[in-house]
């Protein structure tokens, strides 16, 4: 093993980490600052579940309703994206190294961390649908509950 | 209570627990959950939820600069990380079966096992260069640090046993929505045989990719309030990396006792509220 390569590929996940973090928080001060500027006045109640739809698909939709609350999503986003970058970086690092053992090994995480991503199916079709309609009611309520004096 | 105000506290909070978290070693996670639970009445799943993007932000943050200096041992770590995101995954189906209350109780007794720990001095002195296992010979897991006169070579030993360990870890992580750091660094630093120094920036290094697996579940099941992560986030960030600055010239071990009874107190606190279901 070329230990220069080593240093090379640990100086390269030093800045991937780097630049996630700092575009994450960009994002998610810019996204609050936006989003309590316009709805700063709401009494949120997060001692229960429920104003929260699941998945990503729910995660647009409150992000079309409330801009800032959208650029702070995005930045969340970016923000667990950031370690799955790296990880998915050091598989084409190793691969370029042709150090199979660690190919698989960074696979394997890699496929794990997609497998979270995507439990959101399961759960969903575990929570019985007059809940998710619930909640949507809920949210659709705060929203004009925002808009308001 | 209005967002614009609740948010300020929640910012409020989440720097002093980033800063205690870094100061303790018990990481902002450990400490912005309960913050969040006791103090301010949040769901423990969106506290959670909260609390692993904050760990994510923390760990990355730092890690990029340990990475750089040549402390974390990368290979170790990856092959380490296939046992914290699978109990991650674990941990984090295991939240959706179980009641916040239960959740409340082994979270209390996590902190009080904590504040115990804290107390125990940092193993110090020289790291006995150990002869590695043949499972870590197969793996090439053994490592260089930077030392004062180059770098000083290391190996690893009892892999099953730390893999094991790191199992737990994980586990932990999904269900309470932690980093489980001082967990990894045991792993390494008792039973691995890793240096410490080594042991912690692996350990950070691997934070981020264990939260980020239970974060992906926490977001599909709609358990990140992002009006609740925004503060939570921005404010445990500053808080552990200011935290990081003060802990070389923060050495008194009344401080440490004066964390360790406030940890106790919090775990204590947490397992009442589990029990007379008041969370």
């Amino acid at each position: 093993m070329d230990p220069r390569g080593d240093d090379r590929m640990e100086r390269l996940i030093g800045g991937i980490l780097r630049v996630g973090v700092v575009a994450a928080t960009g994002l998610v001060l810019c996204g609050e600052a936006l989003h309590l500027a316009r709805h700063g006045g709401v009494r949120p109640d997060f001692g229960s579940l429920g104003t929260n739809l699941p998945g990503l698909a729910g995660m647009a939709r409150l992000a079309l309703e409330f801009p800032g609350r959208g650029l702070v999503e995005l930045g969340l986003l970016v923000l667990v994206a950031t370690p799955v970058a790296r990880v998915a970086f050091s598989v084409l690092a190793f691969a370029a190294r042709r150090d199979w053992t660690y190919v698989v090994v960074t696979v394997l995480v890699l496929a794990l961390l997609g497998l979270g991503l995507a439990s959101g199916g399961e759960a969903r079709t575990a929570q019985p649908t007059s809940a998710a309609a619930m909640s949507a009611r809920t949210s659709s309520r705060n929203a004009a509950a925002s808009r308001g004096p | 209570m209005t967002l614009l105000s609740l948010s300020l506290l929640v910012w409020l909070g989440s720097l002093l627990a980033g800063l205690v978290g870094a100061l303790t070693g018990l990481g902002g996670g450990v400490v912005v959950v309960p913050l969040l639970a006791l103090a301010f009445h949040v769901n423990l799943r969106y506290a959670a939820g909260a609390s692993l993007l904050s760990v994510i932000a923390t760990s990355s943050g730092a890690a990029a600069a340990y990475v750089r200096e040549g402390w974390s041992n990368v290979r170790l770590g990856m092959l380490l990380e296939v046992a914290t995101t699978l109990g991650a995954l674990a941990g984090a189906s295991t939240a959706a079966l179980v009641p916040t209350t239960a959740v409340a109780v082994i979270f209390g007794a996590l902190l009080l096992l904590a504040a115990a720990g804290s107390l125990r001095r940092p193993p110090e002195g020289p790291d006995v260069a150990a002869p590695p296992d043949r499972l870590a010979g197969v793996l090439r897991l053994g490592g260089t640090y930077p030392g004062p006169a180059g770098p000083v070579a290391y190996g690893v030993r009892r892999v099953p046993g730390g893999f094991a360990l790191m199992l737990l870890a994980g586990w932990l992580s999904g269900l309470l929505g932690v980093g489980s750091g001082a967990l990894k660094v045991t792993a390494m630093d008792d039973v691995m045989r890793v240096p410490f120094k080594v042991s912690t920036t692996t350990s950070n290094f691997m934070i981020g990719v264990t939260a980020a697996a239970s974060a992906g579940v926490y977001l599909a099941r709609g358990w990140v309030e992002p009006r609740l992560a925004a503060p939570v986030v921005l404010g445990v960030l500053p808080g552990a990396l200011l935290g990081a600055r003060l802990l070389p010239r923060m050495r008194s071990r009344t401080l440490r006792a004066v964390f360790a009874v406030a940890v106790a107190v919090l775990g204590g606190e947490m397992i009442l509220r589990g029990f007379t279901g008041r969370l």
